[in-house]
């Protein structure tokens, strides 16, 4: 029930470090930074992205949000919402 | 932006894998010879990728019942069962399978694919969970989008990790629904069932196995990995399919729920799309027949298993883990695989070229599959095609006896 809910910096930073390896420029992976344009991760790999974070979490995150995440903010968002609704 | 705008990667893509001279995608079989053997461009080519694990496409059985069924009922049926009624084979056809697994009930569908996506989506409804393996065909995903349930995926064959994600949901209200496959279509490994039947029934779930690549391929009497691994009573639901082992189309969910035939008019693929021609139920009737008659068939087939798999390693390819019909050779990326393929179908053998994000891992495959029919000498000729290729393109190394050189180095 939300012992330690995590703060919005540091979902952000967590996720921000599982997608470094898909970094395809210099340029700093931000929350506006898009997954499928920018990062080139393709359905699998976001599906695979987001169990990685379910259990960097401990939190279930349904495939259903998938279609509505587009840039690494919305990701976090979701995160935290799935946490805090855990 | 353009309707067809959002393809352009995927043509770039598709444009790449063409020019390994052919289009995988696209291939026109010009003769079909036998369930092993084809003509394409004139070349006579043996068939290594059809999943036709039995062989059954020309048994004398089953199209003879085949044609007797044409002239008897006409050419199809013109409607789903809802609307135009069900025929005695539709009927008989669903008993048969019933009585096959040991089970109440049966309904059948008009492809695997639409019994995937009506069982899946109608059986977990708003509120439950979907709790399916993160290698699932097409067919289990698709039905999770067209279903109501909130959607959790668990690693590969990890009844652990599911045992994981499971407890993350226990004191979430709604059902959970385990979805798992028998064989894999793509790397042909198969679930370990009874580790999934403990960790399912540790937290209340429903499993439902997918038998579409390994009916009438595991198991002593052919009904698959459930009875392979001795977990038949523990499955709630099985789905699996005609259009492989059983030589032609159509699909089929089997369970022992008893309000089960409330399905019939709430599963959406099964009630709006018109039901199987009456000539395929025969064909199919028939062969499950000789299957029951003749599960020795199976015998022959694992035989021709262990001549490719075996002829496959020695030659130094690295291949899916598990063996079985379904046997995978691993290619570094999508364009050498396409040139491999296309080198396979020039010397006149046929197999699929599997390619991400169908594959797991983001693996490119050359995807043979096994048929009781094939001789030894086609076996041999697919290893020999496979090794010349192979050893052109550096896939394998090119002395002889690459893999014995191979596995004493390791």
């Amino acid at each position: 029930m939300g012992m330690d809910a995590p703060t919005e910096d540091s979902v952000l930073a967590e996720i921000i470090n599982a997608l470094l390896p898909f970094k395809k420029s210099d340029e700093p992976i931000t929350a506006e930074t898009e997954i499928a344009r920018d990062l080139k991760l393709d359905s699998l790999a976001v599906m695979d992205l987001l169990m990685v974070l379910e259990d960097k979490f401990d939190v279930s995150i349904p495939l259903n949000m998938v279609a509505e995440i587009t840039t690494v903010g919305q990701l976090a968002k979701a995160v935290r919402d799935q946490k805090a609704g855990a | 932006m353009g309707l067809f705008d959002r393809f352009q990667e995927l043509r770039a893509a598709h444009g790449q894998i063409k020019a390994c001279g052919a289009d995988p995608f696209g291939v026109k079989m010009d003769r079909i010879l036998s369930s092993t053997e084809a003509e394409i461009e004139g070349r006579h080519t043996i068939l290594c990728g059809s999943n036709n694990y039995l062989g059954l496409t020309f048994d004398a059985d089953s199209l003879a019942a085949a044609k007797a069924s044409l002239d008897k009922y006409g050419t199809g049926t013109t409607g789903s069962r809802i609307a135009n009624g069900s025929y005695d084979d539709h009927k008989a056809l669903e008993q048969d399978l019933a009585d096959f697994y040991g089970k109440q009930h049966c309904m059948v569908f008009t492809t695997g694919y639409q019994a995937n996506l009506g069982a899946i989506s109608t059986l977990a409804g708003p509120g439950d969970y979907l709790l399916v393996d993160a290698d699932s065909h097409a067919s289990i995903y698709d039905a999770c989008r067209l279903g109501h349930a909130t959607v959790i995926r668990f690693k590969h064959n990890d009844p652990a990790d599911l045992d994981k994600r499971l407890a993350r949901l226990a004191k979430e209200p709604g059902n959970k629904i385990v979805v798992v496959e028998g064989i894999y279509s793509m790397l042909g490994d198969h679930a370990p069932l009874k580790e999934f039947v403990a960790v399912k029934k540790k937290h209340g779930a429903y499993l439902l196995v997918d038998e579409a690549h390994s009916m009438g391929v595991m198991g002593k009497t052919g009904r698959g990995c459930l009875e392979h691994d001795g977990v038949d009573a523990d499955v709630d639901f099985i789905t699996g399919t005609f259009s492989k082992s059983m030589g032609a189309i159509g699909g089929f969910l089997i369970s022992d729920h008893p309000d089960f035939d409330i399905l019939r008019v709430a599963c959406r693929p099964y009630m709006f799309t018109a039901s199987l021609p009456p000539s395929i139920v025969a064909s199919v009737r028939a062969s499950l027949a000789r299957l029951r008659a003749e599960p020795e068939m199976m015998t022959r087939l694992w035989q021709n298993v262990d001549t490719l798999y075996d002829g496959l390693q020695a030659k130094g390819f690295r291949l899916g883990k598990q063996r079985g019909p379904v046997v995978a050779v691993h290619i570094n990326g999508p364009e050498l695989a396409a040139m491999a393929w296309h080198g396979l179908l020039s010397n006149g053998v046929y197999v699929n070229l599997a390619l991400p994000p169908a594959t797991p891992s983001g693996t490119a495959l050359l995807r043979c599959s096994v048929c009781a029919a094939h001789t030894t000498e086609q076996l041999e000729q697919v290893i020999e095609a496979l090794g010349e290729v192979g050893r052109q393109l550096g896939i394998i190394p090119a002395e002889d006896g690459a893999g014995q050189v191979r596995a004493a180095a390791e």
